[in-house]
């Protein structure tokens, strides 16, 4: 299991918005819901790979910039009627910071 | 709490659909019972003439099968017919004794085929044409017998006549006037369809009443008044129908022709009972065709539901003929009076006639035959009340005619291959959304845009993809709702949405979304970004703009490449620049590396491949060289296009160079509800292509031509005169006035093309050009709006605004 790494203070993350995080590997996209749910997921749209960190945020979805899939944040899934998925990540907040675990390649959820 | 119990009496396409509606509104509400008398599952009632044709099958028109109901946790009993409510005890009770309670009851039992009262009406072999049972003693009958007669010559009779042409037998069908379908067609048409009919080998006898049916057990022949007889051994009545109210009568509900309802479909008698489709009466209409009974649905789902917001206030009619080969519309009142002028188009022998019955410049209704492509387009205008005095001239040959370049032609949908790209942005062929539309029964626009992409980016081919959906479904579906609600987040429009923020003072979103009962918490991408662009624009000094509700290349200022990447258009005001501003971009592109660079259509030039982290230091050089943003990424006035004009060209009249470059000053900067390009040409000549932009200036000795609502983008329209004036300070006041109009009045999202088109220039002249003092409040409005608008927000990143938008997070992992 990946250790918890603190990645921002939650109040840097716009409501409705997201933060584009940069690792060694790759990009993952923060969101923050107006409930204050913190969400992780790979960005790049399972349609053409577009930077969904970029995208709206409405409920606990996002659309992309590109072609306006949809993507439930918790599951990482196209919404219907488009079909794939984008990898998830846990996230937790813990006092206003925000908590984010790599999930490596081996370990990584099935879609 | 216990879920309440809601039944509904008749599975039919109105009950059905009011369920599927309110299962999406409101899916664990209640514990629902359906009783439905036919035993089958729920079908499409207005495909029997294609079943009947052999054109489908029955399978083909199955809309719900009974796993649908199991899905759902619906409860159906069919084959039981109900025979009694009882309201005290508010239970229903089928004739086989099956008892429901309920809470909520609809009553969808639709209507009967009207059965005339002759002698001899009772023998066999005498049906009306209603449901799967009466198809399935027609096909009987061809199979045995030869001769047929269809007793009424409108809609139905003639689709029944047709199939059982088809299916073989000989038919003759009686009508008691002189004109076929006379409730919808005139008599040119009329006479058009019996001609093309009796080429098929259809037989008519005009101005013939039934006096007897003829025969011992069966029928054997029909005697008319006038002494003649002819033999028939199938007899079908189709003289029309009436709503089917027994049930409702018997339960003490107020009826006239059909069960009383009001505005949210509850009988005036109980509100705890609902009637919906054709048993139903609302403001003293009984419908028939099926479009209304979808919008009575949504109605009474949303009611159901516990929304209650929303109110049927009727529905303006279409009709098309299922007659395989045979193109018929009609529409409203094609009739006419005093008050009415006809515009009419007839060619008899290619079979064409078109003819639309307009009053003050508005269509009251339509008739057509033989080409039938723009009946949707005719339909649209006259439910949408569109001031049609600019079209007049061309209107009768068809939408395609105002300069649909960019697209095909040949919109006869029906007459292309299944190859056919219907949908150039997305790549879909008519093969592949027929099939959809089949496949996965789809009625409406919004379902077909979901499941294919058909039409669901520009949207120059939604035309293409309605009629498709018409031509495929049959032609009732073809109508949209007539009012369209903003978004799914909400029933109301954008209209009503605009009106409500300027009189109840709604100042911020969720004061909007509060207002109106939104269904989301926080909307979705196209209300948010509607709703700020109207919030912006009716609060210009107040209203704090939502960065989260703007498209993301409004949000970075940049227009956001297929790799992620930005491309960076400085303004260079009127297309002017000079060698020290080229030389500065030209060393900006060299600082940051930029893989490529372009002139750009508008007279700017574009550096593309820019990564979004790079964008504020960019922008801080740019600003330095004395740049502002171009708003190359907006829903917001882009560029002003110009020739070189009086300075240079032997044939300028004027200053145009000078006169963009003042345009420009005046109108940068500004949000807008779509893009907007203007353009200054120095002569008629028009080199800088005035008349294809949203505002163009065409220079003349004598002074400026203002023209409006051109594009050039998927659909080539060129703009309408809006008049002309003098000087250069009036071209400021009448394009800062238009600009404002335009910013109050379109939908978001909605370019000027198609709003013209919509309102209609007579409206626009009039706020702009004939009322002086509107124009002046309007060109006041927008300066106004223009203060805060105009600060650059390039300059504003460069020294920092909205920083993190701009810096990714670095992790080491």
């Amino acid at each position: 299991m990946s250790k918890w790494i603190e990645v921002v203070e939650l109040y840097k993350i716009p409501v409705l918005g997201s933060r584009l995080i940069k690792t060694r590997d790759m990009d993952i996209a923060v969101f923050r819901a107006s409930d204050d749910r913190v969400f992780a997921v790979h960005d790049a749209c399972p349609h053409r790979g577009g930077p969904l960190s970029q995208g709206i945020v409405h409920g606990h979805t996002v659309t992309c910039p590109l072609h306006n899939w949809k993507i439930d944040l918790y599951s990482g899934n196209a919404l219907a009627p488009d079909h794939g998925c984008t990898n998830v990540f846990p996230v937790k907040v813990e006092d206003g910071k925000v908590y984010l675990q790599l999930v490596g390649e081996n370990e990584e959820a099935a879609c | 709490m216990l879920k309440e119990n809601l039944v509904l009496i008749g599975n039919g396409m109105a009950g059905v659909r009011t369920l599927e509606e309110l299962l999406k509104l409101a899916p664990d509400a209640y514990n629902i019972t359906v009783f439905g008398e036919e035993p089958y599952g729920n079908y499409n009632r207005i495909m029997l003439s294609p079943v009947l044709a052999s054109e489908k099958t029955i399978e083909q028109i199955m809309l719900n099968s009974e796993q649908w109901y199991i899905d759902n946790g619906i409860t159906l009993h069919k084959g039981k017919k109900v025979g009694q409510i009882n309201r005290a005890r508010r239970e229903v009770i089928a004739s086989d004794g099956t008892v429901a309670k309920y809470d909520r009851l609809i009553i969808a039992t639709g209507s009967l085929s009207f059965m005339l009262p002759l002698p001899g009406a009772d023998k066999q072999g005498v049906i009306g044409f209603r449901d799967i049972k009466d198809v399935d003693t027609m096909l009987e009958a061809a199979r045995n017998h030869q001769h047929s007669v269809v007793i009424g010559g409108g809609l139905l009779g003639l689709e029944a006549a047709n199939g059982l042409m088809k299916q073989g037998m000989d038919v003759t069908v009686v009508h008691l006037l002189d004109t076929l379908m006379e409730r919808q067609l005139d008599k040119p048409a009329a006479t058009m369809l019996q001609k093309s009919l009796e080429e098929r080998g259809m037989k008519f006898l005009m101005e013939h009443s039934t006096a007897e049916i003829l025969g011992n057990e069966r029928v054997t022949g029909l005697r008319f008044k006038n002494g003649t007889e002819i033999p028939a051994d199938l007899v079908v009545m189709a003289v029309g129908i009436k709503p089917n109210i027994e049930l409702g009568k018997a339960a003490g509900l107020h009826c006239e022709r059909g069960i009383v309802v009001n505005d949210t479909l509850q009988t005036i008698t109980d509100p705890r009972i609902y009637a919906i489709g054709e048993c139903v009466q609302h403001r003293g209409i009984a419908y028939g065709l099926v479009a209304p009974l979808f919008e009575q649905a949504k109605v009474a789902a949303n009611h159901l539901a516990k929304y209650g917001i929303a109110r049927y206030t009727g529905t303006v009619t279409s009709t098309r003929l299922k007659v395989t080969g045979i193109e018929l519309f009609s529409a409203g009142d094609f009739v006419g009076d005093d008050k009415t002028e006809d515009l009419v188009f007839q060619d008899v022998a290619s079979g064409t006639y078109k003819r639309l019955v307009v009053q003050d410049n508005k269509i009251k209704g339509a008739v057509m035959y033989g080409d039938t492509v723009d009946g949707s387009w005719y339909f649209q205008m006259m439910r949408d009340g569109t001031d049609i005095s600019a079209l007049r001239k061309i209107i009768l040959f068809g939408q395609h005619h105002l300069g649909d370049s960019g697209h095909n032609p040949d919109t006869h949908v029906a007459s292309l291959p299944d190859s056919a790209e219907i949908c150039g942005c997305n790549g879909v062929c008519k093969g592949d959304i027929v099939k959809a539309i089949t496949e996965k029964k789809l009625f409406t626009l919004d379902e077909v845009r979901a499941h294919t992409k058909a039409s669901a980016s520009c949207g120059s081919c939604t035309g293409l993809v309605e009629s498709l959906l018409a031509h495929t479904v049959g032609g009732e579906y073809s109508a949209t709702p007539k009012t369209k609600p903003l978004c799914k987040c909400t029933d109301y429009t954008h209209d009503e949405i605009r009106a409500g923020i300027l009189k109840y003072d709604l100042k911020t979103m969720q004061a909007v979304r509060d207002h109106f009962e939104w269904k989301t918490v926080d909307g979705c991408p196209t209300c948010r970004n509607a709703l700020n662009y109207y919030l912006l624009c009716a609060f210009p000094t107040e209203y704090v703009d939502d960065a989260q509700s703007r498209y993301i290349n409004e949000r970075a200022h940049g227009n956001i490449q297929k790799d992620g990447s930005y491309s960076v258009v400085p303004r260079m005001f009127g297309g002017m620049c000079t060698s020290d501003q080229l030389r500065a971009i030209a060393d900006v592109a060299d600082k940051y590396e930029v893989p490529t660079m372009k002139v750009t259509g508008g007279q700017r030039i574009d550096m593309f491949g820019i990564k979004k982290e790079q964008l504020p230091a960019m922008w801080k050089d740019l600003s330095a060289a004395g740049f502002v943003s171009g708003h190359a990424y907006g829903k917001a006035m882009r560029t002003v296009k110009t020739c070189v004009g009086s300075e240079w060209c032997r044939f300028g009249t004027q200053d145009s160079t000078g006169l963009g470059v003042k345009l420009e000053e005046l109108t940068w900067g500004s949000w807008m509800p779509h893009k907007f390009k203007l353009a200054v040409s120095g002569c008629p000549r028009n080199c800088a292509e005035a008349t294809i932009k949203d505002i163009g200036v065409v220079c003349v000795d004598s002074g400026y031509e203002l023209h409006i609502g051109g594009n050039g983008g998927i659909k080539v329209r060129v703009t309408d005169l809006l008049c002309k004036v003098a000087t250069e300070e009036e071209v400021l006041e009448y394009t800062g006035a238009f600009c404002q109009f335009y910013r109050e009045d379109a939908h978001y999202l909605e370019r000027t093309a198609p709003w013209v088109e919509r309102v209609g220039l007579e409206k626009i002249k009039h706020a702009v050009v004939d009322c002086a003092k509107q124009r002046k409040a309007l060109y006041e409005r927008f300066l106004i709006s223009q203060q805060p608008a105009q600060i650059d927000p390039w300059k504003a990143r460069a020294e920092g605004a909205e920083a993190n938008e701009f810096i990714p997070i670095l992790i080491e992992a």
